[in-house]
């Protein structure tokens, strides 16, 4: 892949650039993604969680996901992307930015995991020979709020759903809290890099709802992942800064 | 090159207690040791006995080693603690249905049964003897080389080496010490009368006397073991005088209360001192036991520590295995480090703060430690909480800890 591929229609060109310039620096945990990194144990515990009640795991085995295919949408450098190889699933990453793809290949050669990663849209994904339909579990976890068309791009990870399987979104809400919280504050002080959100872009839960039900989906479960300043991130029936969506097809 | 989840550099008490636990939850070590486990498992190589606290007790059992140790250990029913042989001291005795407030094991022992249930463990590679010549850790991982040549690797490398771990001072990681000027000078004993099952300190101007109960070798003879703390100058003539000699002054610090006392062990002795790393963790580095912290062994505290940090690592490294991170993950190094120093600190300045206590010589000293004592004696919960710290209970729990599996 290189710089030339082309962009696909729900990608903000802006918004893919902006990530570009933070690849190199996407795995230092003190680094501009720190943010990412401390609240990576809070949701991937989330979807551990989610895993194990859609697949009656019982949460102590080390590879529940093995023997199905992953999908995830705007995998970064794969800091998602990763942990779920290492659950056992054979995993796809997608995402916009070439750098990120770039960086991600990187990692994961350094961390001994098979990753397929591509640079593309979920369109693209879609157009693809024999994707549609296969991936047991796909998730897109902060991505949504960068996309141009959300109502494309939640049609578009409905379809690369398999039939029973599951899929895990994430995205800030639209509320004073969040704009506090994620902008006010963390790009304020410069937790998390300046432009990485457009709060008026946010959806609230149940537009992210509607979206889904549109794209024939069916909201299993909400869930609210809470940042206090001191204590970090954590799980929490408080939506208002930024939630979880589980669903499945149907 | 051979691959684990975790390298673990020292196969001590604590080492091994960890990769054992590890294995039970399926994450792979490789365990790096230098000492030949034929001359560390020999008598008379570590002639100490270790006060394991219920809770360390509870995650030998959890782990499965407790099976190896089954009936070998001797349950501390209650504490004594006097000054000198005055009246009025204080005991530590456990309501009927809270169980003892420890278990005194060999040293002998507690190896033996660590090293039994490694060698089972499908997931543990012994490299033992095995001499470390060089390890390297990076963003992406970690490597070990060995002297003979071989090469490990891994995602974290966990130091436990004991107090002088080379891995802490190459990580720069600071360290603040003192040495006590004291030797503790360790012997077993067999006596006239049973011990009751109580483990008695006495303080003397000079430094604390511990007598630990053990249960009976196989001559069936009343048994304990003698940790006896006098100043660093004297220790080299005490330790120089004849076996008759020697228990004939251990007899006279008793006061005679267990009866005729005789040496059954080759005795031994430890400069005492008190040190504590700054930090415990760094880039794919965590330390546990004494490279992260020693403690003046008064309160019988420092292998309790360190299968504190054992049980603290492991609930972190599984629980974050189970969510897909790498083992060298910075935010599982970071609560580890988070958990531990509270605890650490709370712990290693209590003990030092008894030791200066008793170790201060002088009319004003002893009047400040028989109110002390008297005190503590009266308050109910600072008690309560003496027995906790005996116990191991106090702070917050890891899940061995507290019997529960991960
Ligand atoms: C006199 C005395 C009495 C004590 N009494 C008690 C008590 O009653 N109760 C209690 O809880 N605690 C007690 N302690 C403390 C307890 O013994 C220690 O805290 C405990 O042994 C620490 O275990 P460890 O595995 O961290 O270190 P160690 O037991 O010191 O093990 C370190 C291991 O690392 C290996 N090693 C060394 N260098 C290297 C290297 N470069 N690379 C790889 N491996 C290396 C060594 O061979 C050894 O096997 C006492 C201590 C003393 C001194």
């Amino acid at each position: 892949m290189n710089a030339s591929t082309p962009i696909p229609a729900t990608i903000d060109p802006a918004e893919a650039a902006h990530f570009g310039k933070l690849a190199q620096d996407w795995w230092n945990p003190r680094g501009s993604s720190a943010m990412l990194h401390r609240l990576n144990p809070a949701r991937l515990s989330y979807l551990r969680e989610q895993i194990d009640a859609h697949w009656q795991g019982d949460g102590t085995t080390l590879k529940p996901l093995s023997g199905k295919r992953a999908l995830d949408v705007g995998c970064g450098a794969g800091l998602l992307s990763e942990p779920l190889a290492r659950l056992g699933a054979r995993v796809t990453g997608l995402d916009a930015a070439w750098e990120n793809v770039a960086a991600a290949r990187l990692h994961a050669e350094g961390q001994r995991l098979s990753i397929d990663y591509r640079c593309g849209g979920i369109e693209d994904l879609a157009a693809a020979d024999g994707e549609a339909g296969s991936y047991d579990l796909v998730t897109s976890m902060e991505v949504i709020e960068h996309v141009a068309d959300p109502a494309a791009f939640v049609a578009g990870l409905a379809a690369a759903l398999a039939p029973g399987g599951l899929m895990i979104v994430s995205t800030p809400n639209r509320t004073a809290r969040s704009r506090l919280a994620l902008i006010t504050l963390g790009e304020g002080l410069g937790m998390i890099p300046r432009k990485t959100h457009d709060w008026s872009k946010f959806l609230t839960p149940d537009e992210l709802t509607g979206l889904m039900a549109a794209a024939g989906l069916r909201v299993l479960d909400r869930r609210g992942l809470d940042f206090m300043p001191t204590r970090g991130f954590r799980l929490s029936a408080d939506c208002s800064v930024d939630y979880f969506l589980t669903a499945v097809a149907g | 090159m051979e691959r684990a989840d975790v390298i673990i550099l020292g196969g001590g008490l604590v080492g091994l207690t960890l990769a054992i636990a590890l294995d039970q939850y399926g994450l792979s070590s490789i365990v790096i040791d230098p000492a030949d486990p034929s001359a560390t498992l020999a008598r008379g190589f570590d002639g100490r006995a270790s006060a394991v606290s219920i809770t360390s007790w509870r995650m030998l059992e959890t782990i499965g080693v407790g099976a190896h140790l089954e009936g070998k250990g001797c349950p501390i029913g209650s504490i004594r603690v006097n000054e000198g042989l005055a009246p009025g001291g204080l005991s530590f005795e456990p309501d009927a249905d809270e169980g003892p407030l420890g278990i005194m094991f060999e040293n002998r022992q507690l190896r033996e049964a660590l090293r039994q249930s490694v060698l089972a463990a499908p997931n543990v590679t012994l490299m033992m003897p095995a001499r470390p010549a060089h390890s390297e850790r990076t963003a992406g991982g970690v490597e070990v080389r060995l002297q003979d040549g071989r090469t490990v690797s891994g995602a974290l490398l966990i130091g436990a080496e004991g107090r002088q771990s080379p891995t802490r001072d190459a990580a720069g990681i600071r360290l603040a010490r003192w040495s006590y000027d004291h030797t503790a000078m360790i012997s077993t004993v067999n006596h006239a009368h049973p011990h009751g099952n109580i483990a008695y300190e006495i303080f003397y101007p000079a430094g604390p006397f511990a007598i630990l109960p053990l249960l009976p070798a196989e001559d069936g003879l009343n048994r304990s073991a003698i940790v006896w703390t006098v100043k660093g100058s004297e220790a080299p003539a005490m330790l120089g005088l004849p076996e008759r000699a020697y228990a004939a002054e251990i007899e006279k610090r008793m006061g005679g209360f267990l009866g005729q006392v005789t040496l059954c062990s080759p005795r031994s002795s430890y400069p005492l001192g008190f040190h504590h790393a700054a930090k415990i963790t760094a880039e794919r580095l965590a330390l546990v036991g004494d490279a992260a912290h020693g403690i003046h062994p008064i309160a019988g505290q420092g292998l309790n520590l360190g299968f504190r940090d054992a049980a603290a690592l492991v609930e972190v490294l599984v629980e974050g295995a189970r969510i897909g991170l790498d083992a060298g993950d910075a935010q599982l190094l970071a609560r580890y480090e988070r958990w531990r120093s509270l605890d650490t600190m709370m712990v290693a300045a209590s003990t030092d703060g008894l030791t200066r206590l008793f170790g201060i010589p002088g009319r004003t000293a002893s009047l400040v430690r028989r109110i002390g004592l008297g005190a503590v004696a009266r308050i109910a919960p600072l008690k309560q909480r003496f027995m906790d710290e005996a116990r191991g209970q106090s702070g917050e729990l890891p899940r061995l800890l507290r019997g529960v599996a991960v």
